[in-house]
């Protein structure tokens, strides 16, 4: 109704914003079908054996069977159990932390040093201290999981937190605000856009964490068909499960882009 | 309410100093400041830039306990958390989560005066002051002089008595800060507020101060205390007037020493 009111040069231009995004959208699709394309006529032409490097049909064959016997939905269900649950903890356990060094000034500082070497230590090589002390079962790889991803998390929010804008704070004490006024009614709102940002890292922090854990012990799920199709040589078994990790990663992440919209209205 | 303070002043600086210390040294902040300002009062404190006057207000407020001197409110020293003060920022510093209406009770909030009758007096000023139909707004829909008029809403919701203003319109354009300047002292004056203003503008100082305190480069001391006697003129006759101008040099001097 209020597009009637817009100038025939309004409309125009309209127009050519709509062409130009549905082009890049076709494009887009357009790269993805030119390499399967070509990755599938180099299989098929026999330029390279098939066996080393697959092909979008072996690929596709091999998911419909794993999917047509069960095992598909076992070991995604593991993965993604596994990954979601490291997720939160990861995330639930590092906003607390990051608060509680926000609260404390000193117990920031104390700690800085401890939580940089964390951060820059590979978590895989705690890998056999994880097994032992956790055994060969999921909660090893759930605490994986959570190891790659609480520092980044807690060093997110701690960032988030303590960029509140000085003057408002300012504002809030000579309001005579308590610090856990000052917390709950600044701070906390003010670091939402980095709590978001926070989670978008975290998705890929916990699919490394599970995968990395799944590579070390395990005996289910999508990390494991990887390392159990590269000992065996089954490349397609290699491809299949390593597409299917990038339609749930890609998943997670929009499932947090749209938690974005719902949250973030300002 | 402090009835018995009629006659008192209700803000008393005597001999007050304040150092600052930081890694790098100390500054010597203020020096043997000593002046008062009477209940319904404008104030205006100008001074170089730099030379501590948000120090002054700092101080009023209770954010800062002075290194020597006393400072006294309605006689007794200055708490944060009591309820006589408001204090306005050079920016208006809204929360942009929040909507226009939310952003005038923050102060009743943290003062837990978040009461039916305190939320429909703050919002009947709203009103008053013309922000009724933007209550539901955020406020980067509103612009800069409405903001910053939204922000004198929130600074009064809590009702405070004592006005402490940090340049509060040195964040606007020229022409929006003449307005919204004129329409800040309107409400100052109509609801009986002591307000004391801190700018290193002079113009804006004589436009709405019924006495002007000039400080000294750091350490801030009072140098000159002038009553204008322009009485109820709104800001923007003032400017016109012909006292204005000499008023201006006077202190531009002053201020130059």
């Amino acid at each position: 109704m209020k597009k009637n009111t817009y100038s025939p040069e309004h409309c125009l231009y309209l127009k050519k914003v709509r062409r130009k995004s549905a082009f890049v959208q076709v494009l887009r699709f357009g790269v993805l079908l030119l390499i399967l394309g070509i990755w599938e006529l180099i299989a098929a032409l026999q330029l390279v054996d098939p066996f080393i490097i697959s092909s979008p049909s072996r690929i596709a064959k091999m998911i419909a069977e794993l999917a047509s016997d069960g095992s598909l939905f076992y070991h995604v269900g593991t993965t993604l159990w596994e990954t979601l649950l490291g997720f939160a903890i990861a995330v639930v356990l590092g906003t607390t932390i990051a608060l509680a060094l926000w609260w404390s000034d000193t117990a920031k500082r104390v700690l800085e040093p401890y939580i940089v070497v964390l951060n820059s230590l590979p978590k895989i090589a705690l890998g056999p201290v994880i097994i032992v002390w956790f055994g060969t079962g999921a909660s090893a790889i759930v605490f994986m999981t959570v190891l790659v991803g609480i520092i980044v998390a807690t060093m997110n929010m701690l960032k988030g937190f303590l960029s509140t804008d000085k003057n408002k704070i300012l504002l809030l004490e000579s309001m005579g605000a308590k610090k856990w006024q000052i917390l709950c009614k600044l701070v906390i709102p003010s670091a939402l856009p980095d709590f978001i940002s926070m989670l978008k890292i975290c998705v890929g922090m916990a699919w490394i964490g599970s995968i990395m854990g799944e590579y070390i012990v395990s005996r289910a799920g999508l990390g494991y068909l990887i390392v159990y199709g590269g000992q065996v040589f089954k490349l397609d078994l290699v491809m299949a499960a390593t597409f299917i990790l990038c339609i749930l990663a890609a998943g997670m992440y929009a499932l947090v882009a749209l938690a974005e919209k719902l949250i973030v209205k300002k | 309410m402090n009835e018995q303070y009629g006659a008192q002043p209700i803000l008393q600086f005597s001999d007050v100093s304040l150092t600052y210390h930081t890694k790098a040294g100390e500054t010597v902040a203020a020096k043997n400041l000593s002046f008062s300002v009477d209940r319904g009062e404008f104030i205006a404190v100008i001074g170089p830039s730099g030379c501590g006057k948000t120090t002054v207000l700092s101080m009023t407020a209770g954010l800062l306990p002075p290194s020597s001197g006393k400072v006294r409110v309605y006689g007794k020293a200055p708490d944060r958390s009591a309820e006589y003060f408001g204090y306005m920022l050079q920016k208006d510093e809204l929360f942009p989560w929040r909507t226009v209406e939310q952003n005038i009770f923050l102060p009743l909030e943290i003062k837990k005066k978040n009461t039916p009758e305190m939320r429909s007096k703050a919002l009947a000023l709203a009103e008053k002051y013309g922000l009724g139909g933007f209550l539901k707004h955020y406020p980067d829909q509103l612009s800069g002089g409405m903001r910053q008029r939204a922000a004198l809403i929130r600074t009064l919701a809590a009702g405070p008595e004592i006005l402490l203003l940090d340049e509060p319109f040195s964040a606007l354009d020229y022409q929006t800060r003449l307005s919204v300047c004129d329409d800040v002292y309107a409400i100052i004056r109509s609801e009986k507020k002591t307000a004391i203003l801190v700018t290193h503008d002079i113009s804006e100082a004589i436009s709405v101060a019924d006495r002007v305190l000039v400080l000294s480069k750091r350490p801030a001391r009072v140098t000159a205390v002038h009553k204008l006697g322009f009485g109820d003129l709104v800001p923007l006759k003032r400017r016109e007037s012909p006292q204005f101008s000499s008023w201006f040099e006077l202190l531009w001097k002053e201020l130059n020493i």
